[in-house]
């Protein structure tokens, strides 16, 4: 039986404001354990909470930028359970007037572009850490985080592989990156994953059974476990056996989700609406204001990349995930590179090379004009790509722009067609078996002689103009 | 001055003035009245402890210099054991002092003693208290009421000049009029909640429980007003208290609720009320009968209410931070053991009730639904004040009952807040004065309900009544 | 009138039902909910709920990061620490 999964993400977003959402404590990293606390987000009695103003208006700001609809009104509600990182037995968090509502990102696929849609967003506090590795004897709390204000954003189950959920994360990353809302960096924890995963025959309507995953630490789990998910569902349902509704926890080590061992309760929030904090109105002037500041987000980079310089959907989406990486190639376009050649040579080639020396675009080297120069050289044929190829390493490891290598290395390309039929003449003398394979139709024959005068021209040699060349000579051999 | 020039029959304006002027010294004033609490408090036990010498602070030229203050144990003081009469706080440090403990002694006041309470604010008689209950001064066999018993026994033994207690439900009134003397729920939102440990936070006040109404006037005039560390805190000015104390009522309308004065009421009280309202007529007010129709309805919303907001904020007492823990070698155990050892029956059963209206299934029927008679409940308010001035009611059904009379039967104990709930449910002030004795020569009660924020109105038609009456200078023989 | 299951609300609210309690704390509870009960005899279909008897709105802070200095205090009375973290009994889900 062919099943088609349905997959819809719930990410918790860190928003990056100084404080936390509702005291004054610092957010940031790294402090000592427990330092970064007050009575409010250590749950003291008698301590009460006052919403950070600017908690808000990143909220907001993010809800535009992924093309939500901001409440009117809006109140924060309190969720009841009891965990030992979460200090008041509550966490103050939002049920039914979500801040944002009813929004979308748009994903690039191979296929097109696809629209996942948003459910809603909320803002909530993040709860503390709890740490097990290592102690015997029991488990530390540490509530520096406590308090930070999070936002959680939800999809529709719209994702229909592991693949668009892989894409759209890297979307929502971009995305809260370019607004500064985010760094929606996993590995820190300033995103958080979770996804809901179920399966149905293919062409059926009724969604299946679907499971939660959690204590997924990094982009590539996500999709290998929504992968693996699929399988054991199919597999399941293959042999007659129903796929329970439950929580399974992601294991990086073994590759697998397992079902969580508390037999928890089912969890009863009893959601009720915060009395400490009173409810917030939205003005329309207020959303205007925040979606007039908002910078040129991913979406618009990437509809401009289309229309000013022609790239495919998909390029510009790849380009536009990371900021860095769009300014990069804007920067090398508008120094006089031909955007679709600047563009596969960012993506295939240079990021590679950058990646192996464990750099990245934001440190490389080569700056946006020299590779422009690369493109230029290329485009006009003073050499051949595959030189290009050889370059630019060089350029990256020399810190010497194309010109300096070339001039020094004498790598320009040959088009003299005099020379190349000179090669070509030779090339075909010393291997009659090609010429009479390619008279027998195999085409291949072509491609070794072509293979033989590169060798001969150190690969300088015009590529298009041997083809010609010696596909005329060998036409003439008798 | 007269009372023998013994120190503990002082009211505060006196005390102040006495400070103030150099007449006493803080530290005289302090040992002067531990003698008396020391001679007085093995009778009615209202203090859990008391504040060292050490603590006096010199005079400061503030309003309230030495002036010492008693403060009901469910306000947050700095390095000062603050339990709520229970025993899971036992321990329980605060590390910062609430608001209302800050101003006063910007004001130059100290906090002298903890008053004893019932637990966590639940009960009408401080017989749930974890340290035994505390005795009505008139009559040691007699309850004092509750929560506020310790604050009110206090005063009206002259062991406090003043106290400061809290009101969800009645807990400063019906203590107040239990014990004879006089007892203001604020307006809600007038005085800042951080600090005090939360039971209802909708409801909640801390609020003055003095020998006279000016005093609680003064007191008001120092603890009141906007706090940024309470969202729930009015931003309205305060004004001074004590500015229209000796205007004339003349014309004032004072409405008489006719469902408060429904058959059965224990005709001592109505007795009492009947005197009032003639005072009142004497002062040049008129009487008007009037209707707040939701009456019967008051007791069953706050059952509702007040135990869902408490089972939450409760959820926090849970071993893992502070005060109590109980030996446990799984977390399950650690929750369970120390609640189960922490918490008196009275707060269980609270717990249990505002869990249930909050939980799946329920919230709609319970919750819900109480929270839209709360509405009907408050316009009831909103209504008659477009009538008359002030509202005149019994404050408690009885005078003060004996010890463990109404301990098993929880309804009975509840509907000794039949009179004093609505106030907290629609939150407007609402004072408690001495208004006569019944044959036991126990105190009888009665209430001024004002508008919001329309505290000035009572202290005036207050202070009047008083000049015109000699309740408030009547003292239990201890 | 509703019936309710006092272990499971006792579950959600970790507290212990205790023999001798639990039939008595059953009874209180019953008769608290009947009590209740005559809420349900008022129309409220067209009613709003109250959940703050004030009018405010919008109660924000700019915050500036501040060191609130309680930490220490807070840690050296805490029930169970070890350095400067908070112990509690291992927790076995993850």
């Amino acid at each position: 039986m062919k099943y088609e999964p349905v997959i819809g993400l719930e990410t918790h977003v860190q928003l990056k404001t100084d404080c936390k959402i509702f005291c004054a404590c610092p957010t940031s990293f790294g402090e000592q354990p427990n330092k970064n606390t007050c009575p409010v987000c250590l749950g003291l009695p008698g301590s009460l909470p006052v919403l950070n103003k600017k908690v808000l208006e990143l909220a907001i700001t993010a809800g535009l930028a992924i093309n939500c609809h901001i409440a009117e009104r809006l109140h924060f509600n309190r969720k009841n359970y009891f965990y030992p990182d979460l200090p008041k037995g509550y966490q103050i968090s939002q049920f039914n007037h979500p801040i944002c509502a009813k929004g979308f990102i748009d994903i690039a696929l191979p296929s097109g572009t696809k629209r996942i849609q948003i459910t809603r967003a909320h803002l909530e506090e993040d709860a503390g850490k709890l740490l097990h590795e290592g102690i015997h004897d029991g488990s530390y709390v540490d509530f520096n985080r406590a308090g930070v204000p999070l936002l959680e954003v939800v999809t529709e189950p719209d994702l229909r592989s592991s693949d668009e959920a892989y894409q759209y994360l890297i979307m929502l990353k971009a995305i809260m990156r370019y607004a500064g809302v985010s760094n929606c960096n996993m590995e820190e924890g300033s995103l958080r994953c979770d996804a809901n995963v179920s399966v149905r025959p293919v062409g059926t309507e009724k969604f299946g059974t679907r499971s939660e995953i959690k204590n997924l630490n990094s982009f590539k789990a996500v999709q290998k476990a929504i992968e693996y998910e699929i399988k054991r569902q199919s597999e399941l349902l293959d042999s007659g056996k129903p796929v329970a509704q439950e929580t399974r926890l992601w294991n990086e080590e073994r590759q697998v989700t397992i079902t969580m061992r508390s037999k928890e309760e089912a969890h009863d929030y009893r959601y009720f609406p915060e009395p400490d904090l009173v409810p917030f109105t939205v003005s329309r002037a207020e959303v205007e204001k925040i979606r007039k500041s908002l910078p040129e987000l991913p979406q618009q980079i990437s509809a401009r990349f289309q229309k000013e310089f022609g790239l495919s959907p998909y390029d510009a989406e790849v380009l536009v995930q990371d900021q860095r990486l769009a300014q990069y190639f804007e920067e090398a376009v508008r120094s006089g590179a031909q955007a679709k050649l600047a563009s596969n040579w960012i993506q295939s080639e240079l990021l590679g090379i950058l990646n192996e020396r464990k750099l990245n675009i934001e440190t490389s080297p080569v700056s946006p004009k020299d590779l422009a120069e690369l493109v230029k050289l290329i485009e006009n044929a003073t050499i051949s790509g595959k030189i290009g190829k050889e370059i630019l390493p060089r350029m990256v490891d020399e810190k010497k722009t194309a010109r300096q290598i070339i001039e020094t290395s004498g790598m320009t390309q040959i088009s003299d067609e005099k020379l190349i039929a000179e090669a070509a003449a030779r090339a075909i003398q010393s291997n009659p078996k090609s010429v009479e394979a390619f008279k027998s139709g195999k085409t291949n024959a072509l491609s070794f002689l072509v293979g033989r005068v590169m060798k001969e021209t150190q690969g300088r040699a015009n590529p298009q103009l041997v083809n010609k060349i010696l596909k005329e000579k060998l036409e003439q051999a008798v | 001055m007269e009372k023998n020039n013994q120190i503990h029959n002082f009211t505060l304006e006196e005390s102040a003035k006495a400070l103030k002027s150099g007449q006493c010294e803080p530290s005289d004033f302090y040992q002067a009245l531990r003698k008396r609490a020391e001679s007085v408090d093995p009778k009615i036990h209202a203090y859990i402890n008391y504040a060292e010498p050490s603590s006096v602070p010199s005079a400061n030229g503030g309003v309230f210099s030495g002036v010492p203050i008693s403060l009901k144990d469910n306000i947050s003081t700095q390095g000062w054991e603050t339990t709520c009469a229970s025993k899971i706080l036992k321990g329980y440090i605060p590390p910062y002092d609430a608001t209302v403990v800050r101003k006063l002694k910007e004001a130059g006041a100290y906090i002298f003693a903890k008053c004893n309470m019932d637990e966590f604010a639940f009960g009408s008689s401080t017989e749930t208290s974890a340290y035994g209950p505390t005795l009505n001064p008139w009559n040691p066999e007699y309850v004092p009421g509750g929560s506020s018993g310790g604050s009110a026994a206090s005063v009206a033994a002259n062991e406090a000049i003043c106290a400061l207690g809290s009101d969800t439900g009645g807990s400063i009134r019906q203590p107040a009029a239990l014990c004879g003397i006089v007892g203001l729920k604020p307006t809600y939102g007038r005085v800042s909640r951080y600090g005090l440990v939360a039971f209802g936070s909708s409801l909640d006040q801390i609020g003055p429980l003095t020998k006279t109404v000016k005093d609680s006037a003064l007191l008001m005039n120092v603890i009141a007003g906007h706090d940024p560390l309470d969202s729930t805190s009015a931003p309205e000015p305060v004004p001074d208290y004590t500015a229209d104390l000796e205007k004339s009522i003349k014309g004032m309308k004072i409405g008489w609720p006719k469902e408060y004065f429904i058959e059965g009421i224990d005709p001592e009280v109505r007795k009492a009320l009947e005197n009032a309202a003639d005072t009142f007529k004497s002062l040049g007010a008129t009487i008007k009968e009037i209707s707040l129709p939701h009456t019967p309805y008051a007791v069953a919303v706050y059952y509702v209410v007040a135990t869902a907001e408490a089972s939450s904020n409760l959820a926090r007492f849970d071993g893992v931070r502070f005060g109590l823990r109980a030996k446990a070698d799984t977390l399950r155990d650690l929750y369970f053991e120390t609640r189960d050892l922490g918490f008196g029956r009275e707060a269980k059963r609270r717990i249990l009730m505002g869990t249930f209206v909050l939980s799946s299934g329920y919230y709609d029927a319970y919750y819900r639904r109480a929270q839209k008679v709360r509405t009907l409940i408050k316009e009831d308010f909103v209504r008659a004040f477009k009538e008359v001035d002030l509202i005149m009611t019994p404050t408690a059904p009885t005078p003060a009952f004996k010890i463990g009379e109404k301990m098993d039967d929880p309804i009975q104990m509840y509907l000794s807040d039949i009179f004093t709930i609505s106030m907290n449910l629609s939150g407007v002030p609402c004072m408690s004065l001495p208004g006569g004795f019944d044959n036991k020569g126990l105190p009888i009660g009665f209430q001024l309900v004002g508008n919001f924020f329309n505290e000035s109105k009572i202290f005036r038609a207050g202070h009047q009544f008083e000049k015109a009456s000699p309740f408030h200078t009547m003292k239990p023989k201890i | 009138m509703s019936t309710f299951d006092i272990d499971k609300i006792a579950e959600l609210a970790r507290i212990r039902l205790k023999a001798e309690e639990r039939a008595k704390l059953s009874k209180d509870l019953e008769s608290i909910i009947r009590y209740v009960e005559k809420l349900a005899e008022l129309p409220t279909d067209n009613v709003e709920p109250t959940s703050h008897v004030l009018n405010l709105e919008n109660v924000t802070k700019e915050y500036k990061p501040r060191d609130a200095k309680v930490s220490e205090h807070v840690l050296k009375h805490a029930p169970a620490k070890e350095k400067t973290y908070f112990k509690v009994p291992k927790v076995v889900d993850n």
